[in-house]
């Protein structure tokens, strides 16, 4: 793997490529940042002496085994703090961004529910926020999910009226995982810090990707995922204001790790590959993001020019450059992806469901159902090259046209037939 | 998932894709599913005088499974008597196909727009004919 990635490593900043000599990209082509990302072949370098000769428990405090283990996980907290502007005393690892956010929510409320039992999140939240907010409500907690407007923001307007004298926690993610959406966090925070009200987002598609400051953002709990921003898998971050002292109760008790809010014994290899993809990602997000943003509008433009009847979902201006989310009209998303199996991404139909109910991010803005069916994600990243999205244009444009062909809907649409005047059996 | 090798030969390169003439009295059309459920199926018919399908036609909005359901459906149903095609179960169109168990709905969605299909075509062909909501007008 790291080998292979070696490999990759000077068409990374170049035009892409050109490295490997020849016109046809490698296949499968990966374009599915935003469920994860390679490790960075220099975060694993960084991480390997941490599995065998510097091995020690970074908790033991009685030889130079455990004093270089601590240094390392120290090390990699400053570089987690640095890339948020927090200090690092306020930097807790867990095991991944899922795990952040119920010890952000779950912790949060239930420290706090006696006083205060009201939280506010949206209805576009990952899962584990989502699923969370719901665990506390069988434990007593009022939630509000606020809506979001067609371009997948909040309406800072709306939030405002939700807050209560009730609410202790407004949980708003920084980056939506399936449309890209960036939320408007610093009003956010400057309404939640008015209003006395602790702020936490979920920023595991943010970090590394859009320029964050805890500070300057008025963040009191954030949410770090090491395998979204080039580090490993199964390690993740909480971001933990200090001044003012943000109360939370443990999820996981034990040997007091992590300021007593996360026992357990560090994943040094992991804690020192999250700490490098950070630094990495801080170094370079800024010439990173302007490539990115190249080749999705080449990839956007690419497959317009050529399609009618492509919808971007989501705000296509606050959104980081790695995303691009289609809705090919009159072509199901699931059938399409069988149309690209060479490109590598994700639908937001879920046919395969017992329900055949299609994404909630895009139910939510207000995407009607059969539009919801036939989108893909498009997540673009570090090691996307120009031709690989030459290649996926090409691929998409002749996929679409030859399922549309197919298709009853786009014939009756050219027949000028209009599909809502049509009643639908069902099924 | 994984798919069978037959349904992806059938995606690939389906079997009569297009359309017939459905105001010919001797086409029937079938149209079943719904956008918002993900799946939408036409299935055509063209019947003779004996009463055997000559041709056979689809469309399809839908997943590879679904496309490939309806391509198989029309294969099997021509040459074969309006009675006869009938008697195709879906259960015999995911067993051809291997469907894994999420989508044996698309088979269900097929043996459906065949069933529709001969609906359309019996009505169009009996006195006492009223159309029904769901077939292409």
């Amino acid at each position: 793997m790291s080998l292979e990635l070696k490999t990759n490593i000077p068409e990374m900043n170049g035009q892409g490529g050109s490295a490997r000599g020849t016109n046809a990209p490698k296949l499968p082509i990966y374009l599915d940042y935003q469920a994860t990302t390679p490790c960075d072949p220099r975060v694993v370098e960084a991480m390997l002496p941490y599995f065998t000769e510097k091995f020690g428990n970074p908790h033991s405090r009685n030889h130079p085994y455990g004093w270089e283990a601590e240094e390392a996980v120290e090390k990699a907290r400053r570089q987690v703090a640095s890339i948020i502007g927090a200090d690092e005393r306020e930097v807790i690892f867990t095991s991944g961004a899922t795990e952040s956010n119920n010890l952000a929510i779950k912790g949060v409320m239930r420290f706090h529910k006696d006083q205060r039992n009201h939280m506010i999140t949206t209805v576009t939240e990952h899962k584990c926020v989502l699923d969370s907010a719901r665990h506390m409500e069988m434990e007593g907690v009022e939630v509000t999910y606020l809506p979001v407007q067609q371009n997948g923001l909040v309406d800072l307007e709306k939030l405002k009226a939700a807050i209560t004298p009730k609410t202790a926690l407004v949980s708003i993610m920084a980056v939506n995982n399936e449309i890209g959406v960036i939320q408007p966090l610093a009003e956010i925070g400057k309404i939640c810090r008015e209003r006395h009200v602790y702020f936490h987002t979920d920023a595991a598609q943010a970090v590394g990707k859009i320029p964050l400051d805890v500070n300057a953002m008025n963040i009191d709990l954030m949410s770090i995922s090491g395998h979204k921003i080039y580090g490993p898998k199964g390690v993740g971050a909480l971001y933990v204001r200090r001044k003012p002292r943000v109360r939370l109760e443990a999820l996981i008790h034990g040997g007091g790790q992590e300021r007593g809010l996360r026992s357990g014994t560090l994943p040094t290899p992991l804690c020192v590959g999250l700490g490098e993809a950070c630094a990495i990602a801080q170094r370079e997000m800024g010439a990173e993001a302007e490539r990115l943003r190249f080749l999705r509008n080449r990839l956007l433009d690419g497959i317009t020019k050529a399609l009618p009847e492509v919808y971007v979902n989501g705000d296509l201006e606050q959104r980081i450059p790695g995303n691009l989310n289609l809705s090919f009209a009159y072509v199901e998303g699931e059938g399409l992806m069988m149309g690209i199996k060479n490109l590598s991404v994700s639908s937001g139909s879920a046919c395969t469901s017992a329900s055949l109910e299609p994404s909630y991010v895009l139910r939510a803005l207000g995407v009607e159902e059969e539009l919801a069916h036939t989108s893909i994600r498009f997540g673009l990243g570090r090691f996307t090259t120009e031709q690989e999205v030459d290649y996926a244009v090409e691929q998409v444009v002749g996929a679409v046209k030859r399922l549309r062909e197919l298709s009853p809907l786009w014939e009756m649409a050219q027949e000028g037939i209009d599909i809502k005047s049509i009643e639908w059996s069902g099924h | 998932m994984s798919y069978s090798e037959k349904l992806l030969e059938h995606y690939e390169n389906p079997r009569n894709v297009g359309a017939l003439d459905k105001s010919d009295r001797n086409v029937g059309t079938g149209l079943v599913g719904a956008p918002a459920c993900g799946d939408v199926m036409k299935l055509q018919i063209k019947v003779g005088k004996d009463g055997i399908i000559e041709d056979a036609k689809f469309k399809t909005f839908g997943c590879g499974s679904a496309i490939a359901s309806s391509s198989l459906a029309t294969e099997w149903i021509k040459g074969k008597s309006v009675d006869e095609a009938e008697t195709i179960r879906n259960t015999d169109i995911a067993q051809h196909l291997s469907l894994p168990p999420v989508k044996i709905h698309c088979s269900v969605l097929a043996e459906d727009a065949i069933k529709a299909a001969i609906k359309d075509y019996r009505e169009k062909n009996s006195v006492a004919a009223a159309p029904e909501a769901a077939t292409a007008k």
